[in-house]
């Protein structure tokens, strides 16, 4: 198939001498930025070189790159109606204002991945994960978001799964609906766990989660039955009663009532588990439906927030840029060396797989112009990318002993916060006794020691940096707790929804065996299907919570392999893609991401299966408890004959489920190879179910702010400055219909 | 400009911009879409519409998800 045409309106890139000062004014400051962060050693530097360097990276990136794969690869098409404008049926398909998708998109995407993995990755030093935050997010996660948006916009929205059946075969599109369902156990079991280490004996804590269930039960009636559809206003009461529920869990933890809500981690599992599956058969308008709102208010207003607070306070990181952990690859919060397990531990903000589900599901049926893809895809992933280097700023500012006695597992720092002490200077950082006690005491907690899971740390940054900004040493505790009940509120809204996506996959798999269990309204289907998934995520919750080695350090990795691994089946479709598409040349722009993601998920699988370090390698660790076993010694930090066994049971199963992706990654990798060779070989018989071209009648801008030359065509055609269908009844200048398609 | 028409033009498209990104103004949407194929079209009310939206879900939760 003959690479396609560029439309005749593709805007040229003419750089005015202006432009050409203002770029190179961008380029020094992120240039600056780079230069301090990779050669500060042993001073401590401010965080305004990281928020350099970052955003002045991003704007060349969105400027040129983005431009070039929009422009020279894609090739958009202003002139081509998208599935909004030819199927809009006033609900799900509708030309959406570029500035709301953008929005939607960026709340669809944006989680608590962004705010959990840098957290961790900082056990490496903050330029390792700053260094693949960004340039990540640049040339891989940004561009498969983009691409992905893209090919689905030409294929009327179809999902990733859809795509990897049609263009590569059925072979790589099951691959890809296993991956999908793998990667959602997973995920909701390592969410679950970050929200259990944070709410493990903190009375606060407990009681302001626990009181969002009934804040978003009343939502949920006043929207179905009170006040139908007026969401803003219910969403403003919902996020005040909020605050109320976290001021109040301050009195609570000081009352009588402490005790009540003081509860072990074993007893949050199976509060978890119960209310997953509850959640999953409640009606979606009772629950999910308000927690939706509820959490996307908090989310992006916090996010807002820390933002501002970040500029305003500019506080000092505290970490060294590099720590020996990255060489060493032995470090407490998670095992294993900086190459491969940093680009592991850091999936969402840089390249995260799932972001492609969301590429290929909701928006594509939303975007109004192909122009604004750019905007959407490429746009949203920057900003998430900067919540997470806003995530790596509040892991790096706190006391770096301080962060090690939170991040370790309670096998390597003991109890009391002298072993803590001794074992984080044993690390090489020092903390007294007294400052961990008085960390604690400063947020109202008991103890913040092995609060694992990453929620814990990002709350006492942001803590900091809020109270710097308003109210000062005093509001402390109100800041840590409103974080931990910001990232807590919105993970158990993934819990709720991924179980439903879970249940409905599960469901769909198993209607091919017996029809019933494809009806939504069969109840015992959705009962067993429900049971299954929240059984396959309360398992892994439940071992983790219990695994003397750590469940974040055991299972966080094989959380990242998975994420890695479906966003190596959206690079492969994409690459298959651009290949069949006739964009052989350009290929390299999805196929080298690849290329890196490939080789990182395969290393660190590789490692996982294979190491000889009974740190790293499940199979070694299985095997030194296995013989711990038979010679009847307890190895540290087992304590008992029951933990040797968990241990061994639980390095077999992840070393399995490692295997098992690699293996999805070969598989899926060697299919879309296959299919691209053989469309290069034998370009007749590519077939391409890309929908035909049909003229476009919407005029719109492409960027956030019009241009000149779209200003006086959103003019000429009779529409308002968002945009709209040309009112003149011209069609688009000279071009003749039918161009532009390949 | 006046800085009190500047601040009302800020606020009303601030008021547009939250309606549109929580889906609240959705309904008018649909109406706007019922009525341009026929002006004496029939519509549901608000409340038969969310309620069919909330629903919807329901039936294929896939729409809508959010990502970690």
């Amino acid at each position: 198939m003959p690479e396609p045409s560029a439309p005749p309106n593709t805007p040229l890139g003419r750089l005015t001498p202006k432009s050409i000062a203002i770029w190179s004014l961008v380029a020094l400051v992120a240039a600056a930025g780079w230069g301090v962060l990779a050669l500060s050693r042993g001073e401590e530097i401010s965080a305004a070189w990281m928020l350099a360097a970052a955003l002045g990276s991003y704007a060349i990136a969105y400027r040129f790159y983005s431009r070039f794969i929009a422009n020279r690869v894609l090739k958009v098409d202003k002139a081509r109606a998208t599935p909004a404008e030819r199927l809009d049926n006033g609900i799900d398909f509708h030309p959406t204002d570029r500035r709301v998708l953008f929005g939607h998109h960026f709340a669809a995407v944006a989680g608590a991945g962004p705010l959990v993995g840098p957290v961790l990755a900082a056990q490496m030093g903050y330029l390792p994960g700053t260094i693949w935050i960004i340039v990540g997010v640049i040339f891989a996660g940004a561009v498969q978001d983009m691409v992905t948006l893209f090919f689905s916009t030409r294929r009327n929205g179809r999902s990733l799964g859809q795509m990897a059946h049609d263009e590569i075969g059925p072979f790589g599109g099951a691959a890809a609906l296993v991956a999908v369902f793998a990667i959602m156990i997973i995920l909701l079991a390592v969410l679950a766990l970050v929200i259990v280490n944070a709410l493990a004996h903190s009375p606060w804590g407990v009681f302001s989660i626990a009181m969002t269930i009934p804040i978003a039960l009343f939502m949920g009636v006043y929207l179905r039955v009170l006040r139908p559809g007026k969401v803003t206003e219910v969403s403003v009461i919902g996020v005040a009663l909020l605050l109320l529920a976290i001021v109040a869990g301050g009195w609570i933890a000081e009352s009588s009532l402490a005790d009540t809500f003081t509860l072990e981690p074993g007893t949050l599992v199976i509060w978890m588990i119960v209310y997953g599956f509850l959640a999953s058969v409640l009606p979606v308008w009772m629950l999910l439906a308000p927690r939706d709102y509820l959490s996307t208010f908090m989310k992006v207003g916090t996010i807002a927030l820390l933002a501002i607070g970040v500029f305003v306070a500019l506080p000092t990181l505290k970490m060294p840029a590099v720590t020996e952990f990255a060489g060493r690859g032995d470090g407490p919060v998670f095992a294993g060396s900086m190459f491969p397990f940093v680009f592991i531990t850091i999936a969402c903000g840089a390249l995260s797989g799932f972001h492609a589900l969301v590429s290929s599901g909701t928006t594509p049926k939303m975007v109004q112009k192909e122009t604004q893809i750019r905007m959407i895809g490429y746009g949203a992933m920057l900003t998430e990318s900067f919540v997470a280097v806003m995530a790596m700023i509040t892991a790096c500012i706190i006391d770096p002993g301080l962060y090690f006695a939170i991040n370790s597992p309670a096998g390597v720092v003991g109890t009391t916060v002298q072993s803590a002490s001794e074992a984080v200077t044993n690390f090489g950082f020092a903390i007294s006794p007294d400052l961990l006690a008085k960390a604690a005491s400063d947020v109202e907690e008991a103890s913040l020691l092995s609060r694992t899971g990453g929620a814990p740390t990002f709350a006492l940054g942001m803590s900091d940096i809020f109270s710097a900004v308003i109210g000062g040493a005093g509001m402390k505790a109100f800041w840590y707790h409103f974080a931990i009940m910001f990232e807590a509120l919105f993970i158990l809204t993934t819990v709720d929804a991924g179980t439903r996506v879970g249940r409905f996959m599960l469901q769909d798999m198993l209607g091919n065996v017996y029809k019933p269990f494809r009806q939504v309204s069969w109840k015992p289907g959705v009962w067993i299907a429900s049971a299954v998934v929240v059984g396959g995520w309360g398992y892994f919750l439940w071992v983790g919570v219990h695994d003397p080695l750590g469940g974040i350090n055991q299972l966080f990795p094989l959380f990242g392999i998975a994420n890695q691994l479906l966003a190596a089946v959206a690079l492969a479709v994409c690459t298959t893609l651009l290949v069949k598409s006739g964009r052989l040349k350009w290929a390299w722009i999805t196929a080298v991401p690849l290329a890196w993601d490939a080789a990182v998920t395969l290393t660190a699988s590789w490692q996982k299966i294979f190491s000889a370090d009974p740190r790293v390698g499940f199979f070694s660790q299985r095997d030194k408890y296995q013989a711990g076993i038979d010679s009847g010694e307890v190895l540290p930090p087992a304590k008992t004959m029951d933990d040797m066994h968990t241990v061994v049971t639980n390095s077999t199963v992840d070393g399995v489920l490692c295997a098992l992706f690699a293996l999805l990654i070969i598989v899926v990798i060697a299919d879309a190879a296959r299919v691209c060779v053989k469309a290069v070989r034998d370009p007749a018989s590519v077939k391409l179910s890309e929908v035909p071209f049909t003229e476009s009648k919407l005029v719109a801008p492409a960027g956030l702010f019009p241009t000149a030359e779209e200003k006086a065509e959103l003019l000429a055609a009779g529409v308002g400055p968002e945009g709209g269908i040309r009112k003149d009844g011209r069609a688009e200048d000279g071009v003749p219909a039918g161009t532009g398609s390949p | 400009m006046s800085p009190v028409t500047r601040a009302r033009r800020a606020a009303d498209w601030i008021r547009w911009y939250v309606r549109e990104v929580s889906g609240e103004s959705v309904y008018d949407k649909y109406v706007a879409h019922a009525r341009s194929c026929d002006p004496a079209a029939e519509v549901m009310t608000r409340r038969e519409f969310e309620r069919k939206r909330t629903d919807a879900r329901e039936a294929d939760p896939r729409e809508g998800f959010r990502c970690c």
